[in-house]
């Protein structure tokens, strides 16, 4: 405990008050304009006033950590589960969050299954090596802003409208590090490995389960990391062209029509506490596996 | 009848690299005969052939009386690498069992095995410990044991102890003439000391490079009870100038 507080706590402690101290102080000449737009031409303005006023502006250019942690804490509620039923908006947050995580999710095991099942079709076959990678590649030159409204026009009159299309867009970004992780974490076993699993006639069946699927763990992991943050970024973008009404995609476009600078933040703000939770809760699950396995860099107890 | 013999044995890679050329060989068993010879002369490439590793581009070779394909399948031999090529997610333990598991043993069936080749290997008490808590010696003793656990009457070793410092290596040297008098397996071994061949072997094949053959073999007189003074003697050194003569020849022609 001692040593968590002295290693981790004050650095980030230190860190995070550092930032904050630099957000307010930028956020005066920022928010300024406005102030003095809304002044009569002849007043002159005291440094206190121009404080208080681009601290607390409904519409500020830069909003402030207190107003969206205000705004987070107003919108994140339970409520929508027995209120709001008829309304067209739903206000709450963890609502949003709700529908874009579980676009994220969807997207992920997709990702997860192409990327997978690509990297092993590339690893053995030949054809596939030669004829595969270059496309994987190229799909991901496409900025998906432009290939997220074809998915949805195409998958429409297939029946597919609501979650899977946008599932369908969050893994075009999410396979894409897991194909070239687990490609790599594949070939990564060592040709000493391999000739000494021929040496017992194992068959290839048996080399892949026990010498290189375990070798590629230390690949996947972080790829899969990767992945999900792609995934959210995907689930987010896949919100925007598809018309959708819930989500924090959405619901980010709707606020950036009406200028609304602070739900906007507490719908960023709300991504990225996503975002941290999905890939801490992979690191531990990377964790406890990579434990199992006793691999040496399992963390603090075998340093 | 030989648990290996070659004749005419040739491999040629690609580009013309004769790394071994008309290699003549029969091996009794119960022998431990040694490849020493300079890098580059075929002595780990004759061994993977021997192993089904590679395959000649010409003549014959017979593993305890098959092809190394069918020897390999029956699982004939048991090979340690240069390196001691265990998975780091699996214990010492689990890594000897590997071999048996492919073999379709289950877990209990082996304990018993397990157990045995460790003690022979003298790493009782470490069959829980994983690759990277173990030394370098103890890793490759663990493959040494690994080796042995589906007790093949030959056994193959590419340089085994080339990573490892001369002391635990005088150690292991011991130890494996120890095991070989304890088992009388037939055993291959790669080196480039000829301290080590001289000491364990019953015959030395010297090679020489380009193209890959065996220049000449040499029966050692020793007796087969040796402890490690026997190095110290004036037989063992007449054996190892012997060897040194004849690499020397072999680099020359």
């Amino acid at each position: 405990m001692m040593r968590w507080l002295s290693q981790s706590f004050v650095p980030v402690v230190t860190i995070v008050v550092a930032l904050v101290a630099i957000w307010y102080a930028v956020a005066i000449p920022m928010n300024s304009a406005r102030t003095y737009m809304m002044a009569k031409d002849d007043v002159e303005i005291a440094f206190s006033e121009l404080v208080a006023d681009t601290w607390s502006q409904k519409k500020p250019q830069l909003p402030l950590p207190h107003q969206i942690v205000a705004e987070v804490k107003k919108q994140a509620t339970f409520s929508w589960i027995w209120k709001e039923k008829r309304r067209g908006y739903k206000r709450s947050l963890i609502y949003h969050t709700w529908v874009t995580l579980s676009s994220t999710l969807l997207g992920f095991a997709l990702g997860l299954g192409l990327g997978v099942s690509l990297s092993l079709a590339i690893v053995y076959s030949r054809v596939m090596d030669f004829s595969v990678m270059p496309w994987v590649i190229t799909s991901q030159t496409i900025p998906i802003i432009a290939i997220a409204p074809m998915i949805i026009v195409l998958m429409a009159p297939l029946g597919f409208t609501g979650l899977m299309p946008k599932g369908v867009i969050s893994m075009y970004l999410s396979y894409f590090p897991i194909v070239i992780g687990m490609t790599k974490g594949l070939r990564s076993s060592e040709p000493i490995l391999e000739d000494q699993m021929k040496t017992w006639s194992a068959t290839a069946f048996q080399t892949f389960w026990l010498l290189r699927l375990p070798s590629a763990l230390p690949f996947l992991f972080p790829a899969m990391k990767i992945g999900l943050a792609a995934a959210l970024v995907g689930a987010v973008v896949a919100e925007l062209p598809s018309g959708a009404r819930a989500g924090l995609g959405a619901r980010l476009l709707v606020f950036s029509y009406r200028s609304e600078t602070i739900p906007m933040w507490a719908n960023l703000i709300a991504a990225a506490i996503l975002a941290g939770l999905l890939v801490v809760s992979f690191s531990l699950l990377e964790r406890t596996l990579n434990r199992r396995l006793g691999f040496r860099n399992a963390g603090e107890a075998s340093s | 009848m030989s648990v290996v013999s070659a004749q005419g044995l040739s491999l040629t890679y690609p580009g013309n690299i004769e790394a071994l050329k008309s290699v003549d060989l029969s091996i009794e068993a119960g022998e431990f005969v040694s490849f020493i010879g300079p890098s580059g002369c075929g002595k780990t490439t004759l061994l993977r052939v021997v192993a089904d590793l590679e395959q000649p581009t010409g003549g014959t070779v017979l593993v305890t009386g098959q092809a190394p394909e069918e020897a390999r399948q029956a699982r004939a031999y048991g090979y340690v690498f240069q390196q001691p090529g265990l998975l780091p997610w699996r214990t010492v333990e689990g890594n000897i069992f590997l071999p048996l598991a492919l073999m379709g043993q289950n877990r209990a069936e082996a304990a018993g095995r397990i157990a045995d080749v460790l003690k022979m290997v003298e790493l009782d008490g470490f069959g829980t410990k994983f690759p990277w808590q173990l030394s370098g010696g103890m890793q490759q003793r663990a493959s040494i044991a690994r080796a042995l656990a589906f007790d093949a009457e030959l056994l193959l070793m590419d340089e085994p102890f080339g990573a490892l410092d001369e002391i635990v290596r005088d150690r292991l040297n011991e130890q494996l003439l120890e095991l070989w008098r304890a088992t009388r397996k037939t055993v291959l071994f790669v080196t480039h000391s000829i301290p080590e061949a001289v000491f364990l072997s019953t015959k030395i094949a010297v090679m020489s490079p380009r193209p890959g053959r065996i220049s000449k073999i040499i029966d050692n007189p020793l007796p087969a009870d040796r402890p490690l003074g026997v190095r110290e003697t004036t037989a063992f050194l007449d054996v190892a100038a012997e060897v040194r003569a004849a690499l020397r020849e072999g680099m020359d022609e």
